[in-house]
């Protein structure tokens, strides 16, 4: 017990040890050498800029964050649709996980302008760029997790004569959990690079505007401390949003699966 | 009461069954059998005789592809058509790992539609049955290897099955338990008055359980051979060591090496 305490508190100080080496360092260098902030600000100069642009800035985080989270949950409720499809048989299978890839490998900078002269409400387009990004790694793992199901028990379920919808629910789903929330974790991040890379193509402007429009703007103003205070918002955006999902899969999954499990030694 | 004598009624008949699969291995060949009801029927011989085939065929779980099975005269539509039930117990516990033991037992009633309030007495009972009645909240990685075996074996005679058919079950157990587990369920058959086929590759485990014993060869699977263990229950450890356990183990072992040495021409290339 104790040595799991002192071993949690490692998972938080070990880190930010490493972040405190880095800005110090970051700092000292940038002050040493005189590097002027248009190039690189320093961190306290970013952290500055955080503070006084905060509105502007959050505003912006507030937009982002709100297209990721949409577009995440749209990715998972067409994911797991997709995959309950799939494993229905393998005809549909075979015919349809192909265009699945074909979605995955077609980069969304080249389809984000015809998503987005297609819809006409911004904010749509956004959300369905991000969806696109997002869907696919639910739809495989969700798949994969469907079809991995015990032997034994998929004929124990035969045997007592189990509906098709019995064995979906009471067997092939909880199965599939530990596979779909691998997949979660990957579309988190996506949702959030996909809200991202979209608006950079689409170029929003005004009240909707996201993070990726104030980083265009300050590249463009050369207010590269504002850059990089953005930058910052995005990436603890996207730890934040993973570090839930880990949550959710862990409060799902804690009591039984070997992923989650501490092992007691 | 369990002698099972010949006359008694014929419940599962097999017929000069063929399983051959779909890569063209021949798993059985011309496969006669009579399940009698109240016996203990072990399938023993080499891996690759097609014991664990003949259990999945009689469970209905797969079809032959010759030949002709009956469940309780009634042809082929062995648990709806005549509400006589079969279990199945497996190599694995293949317990639900995400469920807790009692709903684990609980599942073939659920699954057959059965409201909770009523499966509460049974499950109960079934787990009191196999020594699991404080373990009901626990989840199966909780329990040791021999304990998911007892509750996989719980949840098999939750439906008060006539037909327990039980592939391997002890064979990933160590010694001690096997012998404890096999004890039990020897008491658990003679209390549930039901006919058991029971499938193993120790000549020990066959002689101690059983009523009959069937010894089957490889390449193609098929029966040499069935033997009557004609010795009284309940049979405790003594019997293990006794004289006539010998006898029948070294007859048993006999014909098993007849069934290998059956085998060999086969595998080897013709001269």
């Amino acid at each position: 017990m104790n040595r799991h305490r002192s071993q949690q508190a490692l998972r938080v100080l070990a880190p930010m040890f490493v972040a405190i080496v880095f800005l110090a360092a970051w700092q000292a260098f940038v002050t040493v050498k005189a590097i002027p902030p248009y190039i690189v600000p320093s961190p306290s100069l970013v952290a500055h800029t955080l503070y006084a642009d905060r509105v502007l800035l959050l505003g912006a985080l507030r937009v982002t964050i709100g297209i990721a989270l949409i577009a995440l949950a749209l990715a998972t409720l067409l994911g797991i649709l997709t995959a309950l499809l799939f494993v229905q048989s393998r005809w549909i299978e075979m015919s349809l996980f192909p265009y699945a890839i074909l979605l995955q490998v077609t980069p969304i900078v080249a389809i984000a302008p015809l998503i987005i002269i297609w819809v006409r409400d911004t904010r749509v387009a956004l959300i369905l760029c991000a969806t696109v990004v997002a869907v696919f790694p639910v739809i495989s793992n969700t798949t994969l997790g469907l079809r991995s199901v015990d032997r034994g028990l998929i004929d124990f379920f035969r045997l007592s004569r189990a509906t098709r919808w019995q064995t979906l629910w009471r067997l092939r789903v909880p199965s599939a959990l530990p596979y779909f929330f691998g997949g979660l974790r990957i579309a988190t991040g996506l949702a959030l690079i996909g809200a991202v890379v979209a608006e950079f193509v689409a170029g929003t402007g005004g009240q909707g505007a996201g993070l990726a429009y104030q980083i265009l703007m300050s590249g463009i103003q050369l207010n590269i401390p504002r850059l990089f205070a953005a930058l910052v918002l995005i990436a603890l955006a996207g730890v934040a949003m993973f570090a839930a999902t880990v949550l959710v899969s862990r409060v799902a999954l804690a009591r039984w699966h070997e992923s989650e499990l501490r092992h007691e030694s | 009461m369990h002698e099972a004598p010949a006359e008694a009624p014929v419940i599962v008949e097999v017929r000069a069954v063929d399983k051959t699969y779909d890569s063209g291995t021949c798993a059985l060949l011309g496969v006669d059998l009579d399940v009698r009801r109240g016996e203990f029927l072990t399938l023993v011989g080499p891996s690759g005789c097609g014991k664990s085939t003949l259990l999945a065929l009689i469970a209905g779980l797969s079809r032959p592809t010759g030949g002709r099975l009956r469940w309780w005269s009634a042809g082929f539509s062995h648990t709806g058509g005549t509400g006589r039930r079969i279990s199945f117990v497996f190599q694995a516990p293949t317990l639900m790992p995400w469920a807790s033991v009692t709903t684990n037992v609980r599942l073939p009633l659920s699954l057959a539609g059965m409201p909770r309030a009523k499966t509460r007495a049974r499950v109960e009972a079934a787990l009191a049955r196999v020594h699991l009645t404080a373990f009901g909240d626990h989840l199966p990685r909780q329990l040791s290897g021999g304990m998911q075996m007892r509750a996989s074996i719980a949840r098999a005679l939750v439906t008060e099955p006539d037909l327990l058919l039980m592939d391997e079950p002890f064979g990933a157990l160590d010694e001690f338990t096997r012998q404890r587990l096999d004890g039990e369920l020897l008491a658990l058959w003679s209390a549930q008055q039901m006919t058991v086929m029971f499938v193993t590759h120790s000549i020990h485990e066959a002689v101690f359980l059983s009523t009959r014993v069937a010894v089957m060869a490889a390449h193609p699977g098929r029966i040499l051979d069935t033997w009557t263990i004609d010795e009284p229950y309940p049979r405790s450890d003594a019997f293990r060591v006794s004289t006539t356990f010998a006898q029948h183990a070294q007859r048993l072992s006999a014909c098993v090496a007849e069934a290998g040495a059956d085998a060999l021409p086969d595998a080897e290339p013709a001269a």
